[in-house]
């Protein structure tokens, strides 16, 4: 018997599994990136929550941060200082929406996807300006302000890099550009491809704010930045649980954009048998990884020379890559 | 607020200068005011309870003042009260990360008011544990620079070869931080067997490992952007401020007390004093880098030439100083320690002056703050090399 849902019952359906895929996507990055950093650091992470290497730290963590005391600092603007969370929090679910997880396995797939993702992903710079400036807390400021100028110029070499790709497929929809590209993927077309993927990829550590990018938040430097204030719950949903989660979401971005996303990594007979769901988190994994690997391994920079990095190198190679691609396209 | 008139004006002076430097005229345009931030006490950055009350424009430091005393424990009276064997315990809180570095002016001091000799293998050995006790506070601030710098992975690094010494300096004298190894004559006893072995392995493991971790952290290029060129202290400071041990080595004045005035038998040993050229926070850091390797050479050096015979000289029961007085200095981990003892021919001390290093060296933060970004404070405090419980005792 076949089943027929109405529309509200397949946008349910959809909430549903949005709802259940994004924290355990989380759970899992969260529990890799201790591990992953433990044993780059010659050390175990945690071996005992749960019993098996520790796999239920994070629950363990999750449980902790429940029973913690929610404060709102007095001088604090209450109302912004509640709704900051949210903003920050509810974009990072609606990244996932997009990103095709095999040809037809796709919550939804707009025509306008890399336009939307960039779109939605921008929205929780919003929510930490709101969560600094309501914080009524000097550190917070310097975060926030630092957080600002970060989040500002990186949009940049993002939008600029996805686009050289959406000019290759010659689409914005995301199933239409994995389907255009060609392998060997991030090193075509020659030079251009992988010269994007490096610049998307720095980008992308910036707009997580994570190292060796991480001023807005620098722990030795300004606590916690903008979240410097928040405990409890408002924590984990203003700054760890979006973190984590926005990292996975951009690593599936990069590796839908510029690794060939559901499609074998390489055009041999064999590989074809195995579903495009087991490539694409593979992809995927490898991204995180690499957002993994470089946080233990690199000091932090300072705020001007990320400035610099951004308008000096990243956005004139992005430019320039454009117009290579342009050319590509044109005359090859 | 404990700002003079004085500040103000100095402030808006240099506020003006680093206005045009940064801002291109802002305040001007947008009616922006300084900010007077507090960091510390409570910090992460300042390593226990210091306290920066800085004056900032955006990210720029206008003004920086180092707030200290909130670890006061009144050292210099509470000796007064406690006869000379009991005080090498005391002293050895003072500086927390070197315990024993702290014992040795006192012993010294002591032992040149009493006329005490101190058998060579007391020397030798002495000279053994206080350079190891050198390389595991060096290796601690290596850590603590990587991590406030935002590199965390060093920490483990350095604290697994801080280990491996650390655990032969328990194996000898049963504490990890506050030794009490040290008497007046020479050492409390000789070391347990396998001792050589254990700080050889551990000093050799640090000699072999430690270029990896140089080129992990020293050679990485946003190590060098972050710290060649910040926080520049010129020799001429330093020499006001009365700046002593690595990081007055950082600022080109060659001087080590261990090499230019040698005590106990450092005069037995080859070594070097590394030293920059520059004063900022690179040069400091790879000065400490470098001690590391020299202390481990004479590690080395006076296991090989370990003489045999007893561990103490010959003390008298009660110890009790002739009336008198004397200035004693030895090369700390971080610094020149000074102690000046003044005895009254009674069993305690009539007064005993302790001249820590960190106390000057934090001293001269506030002339090397001046102009710098927020960022760039942190790393100038973590390339500053303090101790709380040396500034305040």
């Amino acid at each position: 018997m076949e089943i027929v849902l109405t529309d509200w019952q397949i946008l349910l359906v959809k909430v549903a599994i949005i709802l259940a895929v994004v924290p355990t996507a989380t759970l899992v990055a969260g529990y890799a990136e201790h591990k992953v950093m433990a044993h780059l650091q010659h050390r175990l992470g945690p071996m005992y929550p749960g019993g098996f290497h520790g796999w239920a730290t994070l629950l363990a963590d999750g449980m902790k941060f429940l029973y913690k005391e929610d404060i709102i600092p007095k001088a604090a603007d209450k109302r912004v200082f509640t709704l900051a969370p949210f903003l920050i929090f509810v974009p990072t679910i609606l990244i996932y929406m997009v990103i095709p997880v095999d040809r037809t396995l796709i919550v939804e797939d707009l025509d306008v996807g890399i336009f939307y993702l960039l779109a939605i992903s921008s929205v929780s710079a919003i929510g930490v300006l709101m969560a600094g400036w309501s914080s009524a807390n000097k550190y917070s400021l310097i975060g926030t302000f630092r957080a600002a100028g970060q989040l500002i110029a990186y949009e940049l070499p993002i939008v600029l890099s996805a686009a050289v790709v959406a000019m290759l497929a010659g689409s914005l929809s995301l199933v239409s550009i994995v389907e255009a590209q060609r392998w060997p993927f991030i090193v075509w077309p020659p030079g251009i491809g992988l010269v994007a993927f490096l610049v998307f990829t720095s980008a992308t550590i910036a707009e997580l704010t994570r190292p060796p990018f991480d001023m807005p938040v620098a722990e030795s430097e300004i606590i916690t930045g903008p979240f410097t204030e928040y405990s409890g719950m408002r924590f984990i949903f203003s700054y760890f649980f979006p973190e984590v989660a926005n990292m996975v979401a951009l690593g599936a971005i990069g590796a839908t954009l510029f690794l060939g996303g559901y499609r074998p990594i390489a055009p041999w007979g064999p590989l074809d048998a195995i579903p495009g769901v087991v490539w694409f988190l593979l992809k995927t994994s490898f991204m995180v990884f690499l957002f993994l690997w470089i946080r233990p391994t690199f000091p932090r920079l300072r705020e001007d020379q990320l400035q610099k990095f951004a308008w000096k190198i990243l956005i004139p190679t992005s430019l320039a890559l454009i117009l290579a691609t342009g050319a590509w396209i044109l005359y090859v | 607020m404990p700002t003079t008139d004085k500040h103000v004006r100095d402030a808006s002076e240099v506020a003006h200068e680093a206005e045009i430097l940064h801002t291109g005229g802002t305040r001007e345009r947008f009616g922006t005011e300084e900010m007077i931030l507090n960091v510390g006490p409570q910090h992460p950055a300042t390593h226990g309870v210091f306290r920066l009350l800085a004056t900032i424009d955006g990210e720029v430091l206008v003004h920086a003042d180092p707030v200290i005393g909130y670890m006061h424990r009144g050292y210099e009276k509470l000796v007064e009260q406690r006869d000379y064997r009991q005080i090498t315990n005391l002293v050895s809180r003072m500086d927390w990360l070197s315990g024993i570095n702290n014992e040795f002016p006192l012993a010294l001091a002591i032992e040149r008011l009493m006329e005490i000799e101190v058998p060579p293998r007391a020397q030798y050995m002495r000279v053994v544990l206080v350079e190891m006790n050198r390389i595991i506070n060096h290796l601690m601030f290596f850590a603590s620079f990587g991590a406030e710098l935002g590199a965390i992975t060093p920490t483990f690094y350095a604290f697994r070869e801080r280990e491996a010494i650390q655990y032969t300096l328990e194996s000898a004298t049963g504490g990890r931080m506050h030794f009490g190894y040290f008497r007046p004559g020479g050492l409390k006893e000789d070391v347990p067997r396998g001792f050589f072995e254990g700080a050889l392995r551990g000093v050799r493991q640090v000699i072999t490992r430690l270029p990896d971790y140089e080129d992990l952290l020293v050679g990485n290029e946003i190590f060098k952007q972050r710290t060649i060129g910040v926080g520049v202290l010129d020799k001429e400071v330093a020499y006001n401020y009365g700046v002593s041990g690595p990081i007055a080595r950082g600022s080109n004045i060659t001087f080590d007390v261990r090499k230019d005035e040698p005590y106990s038998s450092y005069d037995h040993f080859d070594f070097d004093v590394p030293f920059g050229t520059s004063g900022d926070c690179f040069d400091r850091f790879w000065v400490l880098v470098h001690e590391v390797v020299e202390s481990a050479k004479i590690v080395e050096q006076a296991i090989e030439g370990m003489p045999a015979g007893p561990i103490v000289g010959k003390v008298p029961r009660v110890i009790q100083a002739p009336k008198g007085e004397t200035y004693v200095r030895t090369e700390n981990s971080l610094g020149e320690l000074g102690m000046y003892l003044i005895s009254d021919g009674d069993k305690r001390p009539y007064r005993l002056k302790i001249r820590t290093p960190s106390y000057n060296n934090v001293s001269a933060l506030s002339h090397v703050l001046r102009g710098t970004f927020v960022s760039d404070m942190i790393a100038i405090l973590g390339s500053f090399f303090f101790v709380l419980g040396d500034i305040d005792r």
